[in-house]
């Protein structure tokens, strides 16, 4: 029994292999990038348009809205990033009503992956927000004695954000292979249900906390927040959520 | 080992060529869609209000111009009524005028008629009774009566003031002319000596007198020589009645139209409340 889609490997050549992890990831790229492909190939920007159209404006704006409540001025930056790191795992989630797939998510190589590109993206939008100085100097806040406990912090709870993930989605897929094995019927499907509720709520948990982070490192960090800006995108923002 | 180096690095790569590729063909081409869409909406929107405004002003300038329309009418519509007023009170007045000419020219003439016919009345029914009377005097006439007209003739002449006798002396005398006196009928011869007889008597001196017989003088008798007359007849009586008749007459139409002038006020005013 294996407790991560890693330890499947289709083909190896030294330390280059292709495992079931890597292959999973390039199959639910290869659905999300051809979906949205597909659908956004006849776009209308008139107020009729298509189910499916309808369905992605109301994921990106909803992404976009999320973003936007958690605190950041400026979500469409963030967007993709954000919205990608959802899209991710909630597609690896909702994939695993298909038979014999594994979510790419169960392997703390990929949760691993994704924690990394969170510990790297929050200090680089802090950076280009704030500047640099202001950015490293905001570890010395409120004293120099709170470097080390910042740097922990920041590193622990990236720890944090790989293995709750990680934990989740594994637990899921472990559970029904036991329950499996146990009983055959039924109770698996109510696990399994469960678990895409588990994988959603992941998903979001784990993109609305890198969001935090994001956050955190760029509106914090300013001295004081830009009231033109707040006012600029208010009425825009409304139109939004009422359009939606 | 749970975490697996390789397939970190290749999952990072993944993610990373994931995020490109989803904004590329995701988020880029949604959010443009929905930002054209609203971009048109707004459009739209902002296109509406900007219709609303413009109809909200040309209402409201249509509103205006209704209103001073509306008063411009009123005061046309009370300028006409005022002036129809004032024409109607005019007209009134010179219907009025007029009718009060007319009846007061009709009265004028009315009462004209009436006392011309009164006039004529009282002339035709003059002239009737001296007529008549100059007739009856005529028919009546006599002999006897001429007889007595005489005695009455000569009486006066007998009787005439010192100053008319002396006057009338001087002028039968100086008269180359016999005296003529002529009388309406043929006298009979007594009368015409006692005629002589009294001129001589008056006279103190011979005179020729010569008889005419006149039938005009009603029941007359007249001396007359050298511009100087004496007579006596019933026709001076009968003109002097004529005279105060006429006299009388006169001052009855004077008072009547007195009269009628101070009732007319009267009849005006009343003539004009019945018109009000």
């Amino acid at each position: 029994m294996n407790l991560s889609p890693d330890n499947i490997i289709f083909w190896q050549a030294g330390i280059f292999k292709l495992n079931a992890t890597i292959v999973y990831t390039w199959g639910l790229m290869l659905v999300l990038v051809l979906g949205s492909k597909l659908i956004t190939r006849k776009l209308s920007t008139d107020l009729e348009r298509s189910r499916w159209q309808n369905l992605l404006e109301i994921i990106v704006t909803g992404i976009n809205q999320q973003i936007e409540e958690v605190g950041l001025k400026n979500p469409r930056k963030y967007l993709g990033f954000l919205g990608t790191l959802f899209l991710f795992v909630a597609m690896a989630s909702l994939f695993t009503i298909v038979p014999g797939y594994e979510p790419p998510t169960g392997s703390l190589s990929t949760t691993a992956a994704l924690a990394i590109c969170v510990l790297v993206a929050v200090p680089m939008f802090g950076i280009e927000e704030a500047g640099f100085g202001r950015y490293l100097r905001a570890y010395t806040q409120p004293t120099i004695i709170m470097l080390p406990f910042n740097i922990i912090s920041e590193i622990s709870r990236t720890l944090a954000l790989a293995v709750r993930l990680f934990g989740n989605m594994m637990s899921g897929t472990l559970i029904i292979a036991i329950l499996l094995t146990i009983t055959p019927f039924i109770f698996p499907i109510i696990m399994s249900v469960l678990g895409l509720l588990t994988g959603m709520v992941q998903a979001y948990i784990f993109s609305i906390l890198a969001t935090v982070y994001i956050a955190a490192a760029t509106r914090a960090r300013k001295p004081e927040p830009e009231p033109k800006l707040e006012e600029k995108t208010t009425p825009d923002n409304n139109k939004r959520i009422n359009h939606g | 080992m749970l975490i697996d180096w390789f397939t970190v690095i290749a999952q990072v790569i993944n993610f990373l060529i994931l995020v490109w590729l989803l904004k590329r063909f995701l988020y880029g081409p949604i959010l443009n869609a929905i930002d054209a869409r609203e971009k048109r909406i707004a459009d739209k929107i902002a296109d509406a209000e900007a219709k609303k405004s413009e109809a909200q002003k040309e209402r409201d300038e249509y509103q205006q111009k209704n209103k001073v329309f509306d008063q411009q009418r009123k005061e046309h519509m009370n300028q006409v009524m005022e002036t129809a007023k004032t024409e109607h009170a005019q007209l009134l007045d010179t219907a009025r005028q007029e009718t009060e000419n007319l009846r007061t020219s009709l009265q004028l003439s009315l009462r004209n008629e009436m006392l011309d016919l009164n006039e004529e009345l009282s002339r035709r029914a003059r002239e009737e009774v001296f007529s008549i009377a100059r007739k009856t005097l005529s028919d009546l006439a006599g002999a006897s009566l001429e007889e007595r007209m005489t005695d009455i003739f000569l009486e006066r002449l007998r009787e005439l003031n010192d100053v008319q006798m002396t006057e009338m002396k001087s002028a039968l005398i100086t008269s180359p002319d016999p005296l003529l006196v002529r009388t309406a009928f043929k006298l009979p011869t007594a009368q015409y000596s006692a005629i002589e007889t009294t001129i001589k008597e008056i006279l103190g001196q011979d005179k020729q007198v010569e008889f005419n017989i006149v039938p005009d003088l009603v029941s007359g008798i007249e001396i007359s020589s050298n511009g100087q007359k004496i007579a006596w007849s019933i026709a001076e009586y009968l003109d002097s009645m004529a005279m105060s008749v006429n006299s009388m007459l006169k001052k009855s139409t004077l008072i009547q139209n007195e009269n009628e002038a101070l009732d007319h006020p009267k009849t005006e005013q009343g003539s004009s409340k019945n018109g009000a």
